[in-house]
C-alpha cells in the first residue's frame, strides 16, 4: 500500500481513523483510571493505617 | 482440594500475584497489539466487497468480545463470592466492570461508524446492537449498585446478584445473528474449522484479540490490586504491603 492510499484508506479514512483513534483512547483511559486508583487506594489504605496507630498510642 | 482453593484465594495471595504479573502482561500485549495493529492496517489486503473499511474489525471485534467475557468473568465472579463467601470475588467482579463496561462502549462507537459505509446507517435497532446496548446498562446498572448502599458488603451482594441475572444477555448477543434476521454479519473468527478470512486477514485480528485479551488483564490486575486494598485496609499484611 502507498502512503497516500495508506492515509486515505480506500475512502474510507474518515471512518477507519476515528475507530482506531478511539480504540488507543480507550486503552489509555482504561490504563490511566486503573492506576489513579490504585494510587489513591495506597492513600487512602495509608492514611487509615495511621490513624489505626495514632488511636492505639 | 478446597484448602488449595481458598488459599488461591486469599486477598495477600492475589495481591502478590497481581502485582507480579501486571507488567508482563502489558508488555505482551503492546507487542501483540503492536504487531496487530501494523499488519492489520500495513500489510492485510483489502476486502473485495468492503474495501479498506474492513480494517475496523481489527478493533471492533476485539472490543466486543472482551465485552461479553468481561461480562461472563464478572458474573461468575459474583457467583463465586456468593456461593463460597470468597471476598476476593466481590474484589474481581468490582475490578472486572468499568474496563467491559469501557470496552462495550468501544464495540458500539466502532460498530457504528462502521455501519455508516455498510449499511448507509449509524444505527439500526437490530438485535445484535440493541443486545449490546442493554449489555453497556448493566454494566452501569452493576457499577452504580454496589456504592447505592451503606453497608458494602450488602453492594456487593446486590451487584452480584444484577450481573449474575443479566448474564443472560451474553448468549443472546453471541446467537442473536443465528436466531434473528440481522444486519450485522455472522460469526468470522468463532468458526476456526472453516474462519472466513484467508490468513493475511486473521492473523492481525487473532494478535489483537490477544492484545486485548493480555490488556484486560494487566488493566484488572492493577483494579484488583486497589479493590483488595480498599477491602482489607486494616489487616496486618496489608501494613507490609503499603510500605513496599
Amino acid at each position: 500500500m502507498n502512503s497516500g492510499g495508506f492515509w486515505s484508506m480506500g475512502g474510507y479514512a474518515r471512518f477507519v481513523w476515528p475507530c482506531f483513534g478511539f480504540a488507543f483512547a480507550v486503552l489509555l483511559w482504561n490504563l490511566w483510571s486503573a492506576r489513579r486508583f490504585l494510587a489513591a487506594a495506597r492513600r487512602r489504605t495509608a492514611r487509615a493505617l495511621m490513624m489505626a496507630a495514632s488511636q492505639r498510642s | 482440594m478446597w484448602t488449595w482453593f481458598y488459599r488461591l484465594a486469599s486477598p495477600p495471595f492475589v495481591y502478590r500475584v497481581a502485582a507480579a504479573a501486571a507488567p508482563w502482561l502489558m508488555a505482551t500485549a503492546a507487542a501483540a497489539i503492536g504487531y496487530g495493529v501494523i499488519d492489520g492496517l500495513v500489510f492485510a489486503p483489502p476486502d473485495y466487497q468492503q474495501g479498506d473499511a474492513f480494517r475496523i474489525i481489527y478493533v471492533h471485534a476485539p472490543a466486543a468480545w472482551l465485552s461479553l467475557f468481561s461480562y461472563t468473568t464478572m458474573a461468575a465472579a459474583g457467583a463465586i463470592a456468593l456461593i463460597w463467601r470468597i471476598k476476593v470475588g466481590h474484589a474481581v467482579a468490582a475490578a472486572t466492570a468499568p474496563i467491559g463496561a469501557s470496552f462495550t462502549l468501544l464495540a458500539l462507537v466502532t460498530g457504528s461508524l462502521w455501519g455508516r459505509p455498510m449499511w448507509g446507517t449509524y444505527w439500526a435497532w437490530d438485535p445484535r446492537l440493541t443486545s449490546e446496548l442493554i449489555l453497556l446498562f448493566l454494566y452501569v446498572g452493576v457499577m452504580s449498585l454496589r456504592p447505592a448502599f451503606e453497608d458494602p458488603a450488602r453492594g456487593d451482594r446486590a451487584a452480584a446478584l444484577l450481573a449474575i441475572v443479566g448474564v443472560v444477555n451474553v448468549p443472546i448477543i453471541h446467537y442473536s445473528v443465528q436466531w434473528w434476521n440481522s444486519l450485522h454479519q455472522g460469526p468470522t473468527v468463532a468458526k476456526l474449522a472453516k474462519p472466513s478470512m484467508p490468513g493475511s486477514m486473521l492473523w492481525p485480528l487473532l494478535s489483537m484479540l490477544l492484545g486485548f485479551m493480555l490488556f484486560y488483564g494487566a488493566v484488572l490486575c492493577i483494579r484488583l490490586r486497589g479493590e483488595v486494598l480498599n477491602r482489607e485496609r486494616l489487616s496486618a499484611w496489608v501494613r507490609e504491603a503499603v510500605k513496599s
